[in-house]
């Protein structure tokens, strides 16, 4: 491979390259020179603090009472929740209209198995009805369909939602240029700061947790609807044209089915993200699986929640692949002529099947409901693994936990309060400027400053610290696993369908076994991150490295490199810009996570965050979300712009 | 003047209603149709406590739906309405939260239960053996060395509830002068985690705990004694052994349990709220609840329908 670099754009990257150093240089003197810095470049002066959090909880109150905003919230939640009552009648029987509700289990878990039929086969078929069955006989199915019911109303409203604003966004460069940046925020807010507006404009129940939950779920729609629309080809569009349809009907019919594969994606990501949300939603009242699992937890029962846990894990596997199917699916078309009963052969089986099951349910009961008394249940056997696995673990963690906390982490957190935060902002001006010139210099600078404006600087390098911990284990997890994986394409299957599992169980659960190999401090929190950070880590090696061009694998294995030689040289340079998304994403969901674990007991920015929630302070609640995004938009700026070069300089771009 | 003649009226309608139900007619002109909301948290017998309720009031002919909140943030919504009542007040944990709801207006005290509730430093039984000495304080203190972790090196460590609970620990380890330190747990589920590990290891600890509470089921345990309990020790510096510090004495060990209302409520429900005000569980109620579900395994409504079954004489005097 040769660097193909136009002679000025070298002289250019040289100098980008030198004020990028200096500046780092000058991070690094003003570390040594900490002794003698003036207390303002230490810490910034509590003058200088911008009360943002008291700005923000003045505009709400504002929009919310003194312009009455709180009467088109509720007229909103009025709507959601009309429709939530319908699906919670159908599903589990709550008294309202139409009152024809629940259906029997097992209606639903066959129709799960016409749809997956209908979509992807036998497989699918046997996971739709599986997953419900597992439900049912696990004596979950009341909770399970309380969270079908919101994620039913939640999926179709944030697809809409997320439709018209893609469109909207592709309409109008200038509605792009506002949305872009908003979106960028909100996929990077930790979930919690979504939750405090929603309290104070909704209320809590389950239509605050379908609320919060389409609010969280929007984004990527808009963003993979906009990205399908931009890629319909002019041709297509101008055929359209040439038949006379109208702006309306080029959309409608053109376009949206053109960019299809996209939208589905889109709509893939809104379930994925819905389903996050069950247990963190049912903080502000939404019902089902989260609540329950909260419960159990309370409570110390771990087999009970671990199997709530595969239950929400096996409705997301579920509806991903449905999902996927049917983004994947080509249209079928039948010869002229075939009679209809042969078109409709799936959908008359699906009559059938569920006419006889609610004939079943009348005449058997169990057909209908299962009961928690007549159900199964494998708690015991769950905790009697737990119990085994954390005897077994518990000494080697026990002699690790005070090393770790004395000589590396409490050091290591030291370190960071310790720096001033002068040096810190110059740092990433310097890596900015390294990295993307003057442009990224800035806007690091930006984000570090804002962060420092806000107040919550010894709190935000906690949890930088915290984060920082997490991933770069995370790194020396995922990347040795992923790269082991990827070898055959069996094994790389299997490791991402157990990324699949760790990423979709409720994080939640992790929590108890760290706190009790670790106890209550920040080893139990990093390594409860780190359970979730490894997973793209490890997911984005083995897709990088499978995705290194067959030939260039050939052409090294002619040239006669051994399979050390081939890593090295050939499949990781190729394979970086894949594995830097992965450490990207590995950063955001340590952030994520890191905010989460103030469950366990943490000092950072997530205790507070914590605090906010149960005090309902909107306005703090957003700076601490907002410095967590800063954060995460900084790190991510830096890695994008870093892959894009990396990217120019393979000769992998366009 | 209006007011008070309001409060007649709901005298007068609940009057009606007992009559009503003395006649066994399910109708109840007074109360409306509109579903009484009830709000549940995550700990056991506030869920069954609730259920118990939701199902007296179903008994009388209303509607009840349950939704779960954070436990805090529920003042808040019963104050808009958005839940009609809460069921446990706890004066150490959410007296806070429910003055300042009161004082904002839109929720009324409805009486307090028999239970009374204590929060305070605990130790599960098998740390007695390890520490002679114990309950006191002073012995506690005694035995710091014991409960140190690597966080807080030589002095003991004191596991407390999350900070969002707002107790006062650090300042009364300094105001007794205690070499400890105090770690805060996230939630209630780290604090049994923790001594669940604790336990099974055989090591000293000692943490934050309340009664009634299920973990006295499971693990039992006791109070760590300090010097005793003086209303306005957490203002007043000269009560308590330290006369230059506050928070220097134990933390109330009769603290109320409380029933809290949405001021709409006696006048859509007058009759539920009737029997809101009459209902009070003592302690002995309130853990065997808690032990139906944490011990017996049953779901929250099942177990709430044990417990009316086993207890009709208690309830069946407060819809009178």
């Amino acid at each position: 491979m040769s660097k193909v670099v136009a002679p000025g754009s070298e002289l250019k990257s040289a100098g980008k390259l030198n004020i990028g150093l200096l500046l780092i240089a000058l991070a690094i003197l003003l570390v040594v020179l900490k002794p003698y810095l003036p207390e303002f470049l230490i810490r910034l002066p509590a003058l200088l603090v911008v009360p943002f959090a008291d700005a923000i909880n003045f505009l709400f109150f504002f929009i919310k009472d003194d312009l009455g905003f709180i009467h088109v919230t509720r007229a909103i939640a009025g709507g959601v929740e009309s429709l939530l009552d319908v699906t919670a009648n159908l599903l589990y029987g709550k008294r309202r209209w139409p009152r024809i509700g629940p259906i029997p289990w097992t209606t639903i878990a066959l129709t799960a198995g016409c749809i997956g039929y209908a979509l992807g086969g036998w497989r699918l078929a046997l996971l739709g009805v599986g997953t419900f069955c597992w439900a049912a006989l696990m004596g979950q199915w009341k909770w399970t369909m309380e969270t079908m019911s919101v994620i039913v109303v939640a999926v179709p409203v944030a697809v809409l939602i997320g439709l018209l604003l893609g469109v909207a966004a592709w309409r109008s460069t200038r509605f792009e240029k506002v949305i872009s940046p908003l979106l960028n925020v909100a996929q990077s807010l930790p979930h919690f700061a979504y939750m405090i507006p929603v309290v104070v404009f909704i209320g809590v129940g389950p239509k605050s947790g379908a609320i919060v939950t389409i609010i969280f779920a929007v984004p990527p729609m808009v963003r993979m609807t906009l990205l399908g629309l931009r890629k319909v080809p002019p041709e297509v569009v101008e055929s359209g044209q040439m038949c006379g349809s109208t702006k309306w009907q080029l959309l409608r019919n053109v376009r949206i089915p053109t960019a299809r594969t996209e939208i589905l994606v889109g709509v893939n990501q809104v379930i994925m993200q819905s389903l996050a949300m069950v247990v963190l939603a049912s903080f502000i009242g939404m019902p089902g699986l989260g609540q329950k699992l909260l419960q159990l937890l309370q409570s110390l029962k771990i087999g009970r929640s671990i199997e709530i846990g595969i239950t929400i894990v096996l409705l997301a596997i579920m509806l991903d692949r449905f999902s996927k199917a049917w983004a994947h699916r080509q249209p079928t078309h039948h010869e002229r002529g075939t009679s209809w009963i042969t078109r409709h052969k799936l959908f008359l089986i699906w009559v059938l099947l569920v006419a006889a099951t609610l004939l079943l349910s009348t005449v058997f009961p169990l057909a209908a409901e299962i009961g928690r008394r007549q159900a199964f249940t494998l708690s015991k056997e769950f905790d009697a693994i737990v119990d085994w696995g954390l005897t077994f673990i518990d000494p080697v963690t026990l002699s690790i936990r005070a090393f770790l906390i004395t000589q590396v982490l409490v050091p290591m957190r030291d370190a960071y309060l310790w720096l001033p935060f002068s040096a810190v902002i110059t740092l990433f001006a310097g890596i900015g400027w390294y990295i993307g010139g003057r442009k990224s210099a800035l806007i690091c600078v930006a984000y570090v400053a804002l962060i420092a404006l806000s107040g919550w600087w010894d709190r935000a390098m906690i949890t930088a610290y915290m984060v920082s911990a997490a991933v770069v284990l995370s790194a020396l997890i995922g990347l040795p696993l992923g790269t082991w994986a990827s070898r055959k394409a069996s094994r790389a299957e299997r490791v991402l369908l157990v990324c699949d599992t760790m990423q979709t169980f409720p994080s939640f659960i992790y929590l108890i076994p760290v706190i009790m190999l670790f106890g209550v401090n920040d080893v139990a929190a990093i390594a409860a991150v780190i359970v979730f950070g490894c997973v793209p880590m490890t997911r984005y090696t083995i897709e990088g490295l499978r995705g290194v061009p067959e030939n260039l694998i050939e052409a090294s294995d002619m040239s006669g490199a051994n399979r050390w030689q081939k890593l090295r040289t050939v499949s990781f340079p190729m394979a970086v810009p894949t594995i830097m998304v992965g450490l990207n994403q590995t950063v955001m969901f340590s952030l994520f996570m890191v905010i989460i674990a103030a469950f366990i007991g943490t000092q950072d920015l997530g205790q507070e965050m914590q605090r906010a929630l149960s005090s309902t302070d909107v306005g703090k609640g957003l700076v601490l979300g907002l410095c967590v995004a800063f954060m995460g938009l900084m790190v991510d700026h830096l890695i994008t712009r870093w892959g894009s070069e990396r990217q120019k300089l393979l000769g992998l771009s366009q | 003047m209006l007011r008070k003649q309001a409060v007649t009226t709901t005298k007068m309608l609940g009057a009606a209603v007992a009559l009503t139900l003395g006649s066994a007619l399910p109708l109840h002109a007074a109360d409306s149709s509109d579903p009484i909301i009830i709000p549940i948290h995550n700990w056991n017998s506030q869920i069954v406590m609730s259920n118990v309720v939701g199902q007296i009031f179903e008994e009388m002919g209303a509607n009840v739906e349950y939704v779960s909140t954070d436990s805090q943030a529920v003042y808040e919504a019963v104050r808009n309405g958005d839940v009609t009542l809460e069921l446990e007040v706890w004066e150490g944990a959410f007296g806070a939260a429910f003055n300042a709801a009161m004082e904002k207006g839109g929720i009324v005290d409805a009486g307090d239960h028999n239970a009374v509730t204590r929060e305070d430093w605990w130790y599960p039984d098998y740390v007695a053996e390890l520490c002679p000495g114990l309950p006191s304080w002073e012995a506690l203190n005694g035995c710091a060395a014991m409960f140190a972790t690597p966080e807080t090196g030589d002095s003991g460590r004191f596991l407390g509830g999350p900070v969002d609970w707002l107790k006062h620990d650090q300042e009364r380890v300094d105001a007794l002068g205690m070499n400890f330190k105090v770690v805060n747990a996230g939630s209630a589920s780290a604090l049994w985690a923790e001594l669940a590990a604790a336990k099974k290891r055989g090591e000293p600890i000692v943490l934050f705990n309340w009664t009634p509470n299920f973990i006295e089921a499971v693990h039992p345990g006791a109070f760590i004694e300090f010097p005793e309990h003086q209303p306005g020790c957490d203002k007043d510096p000269a009560l308590g052994p330290n006369p230059n510090a506050t928070y220097d004495c134990a933390n109330p060990p009769n603290g109320y349990l409380k029933k809290a209302a949405w001021d709409g409520m006696a006048e859509k429900w007058p009759a539920a709220f009737a029997t809101l005000q009459k209902i009070s569980f003592t302690n002995p109620q309130i853990a065997e609840m808690a032990k139906l579900v944490d011990v017996d395994e049953f779901e929250p409504e099942e177990a709430a329908s044990e417990w009316l079954a086993a207890n009709e004489d208690v309830w069946k005097a407060w819809i009178q």
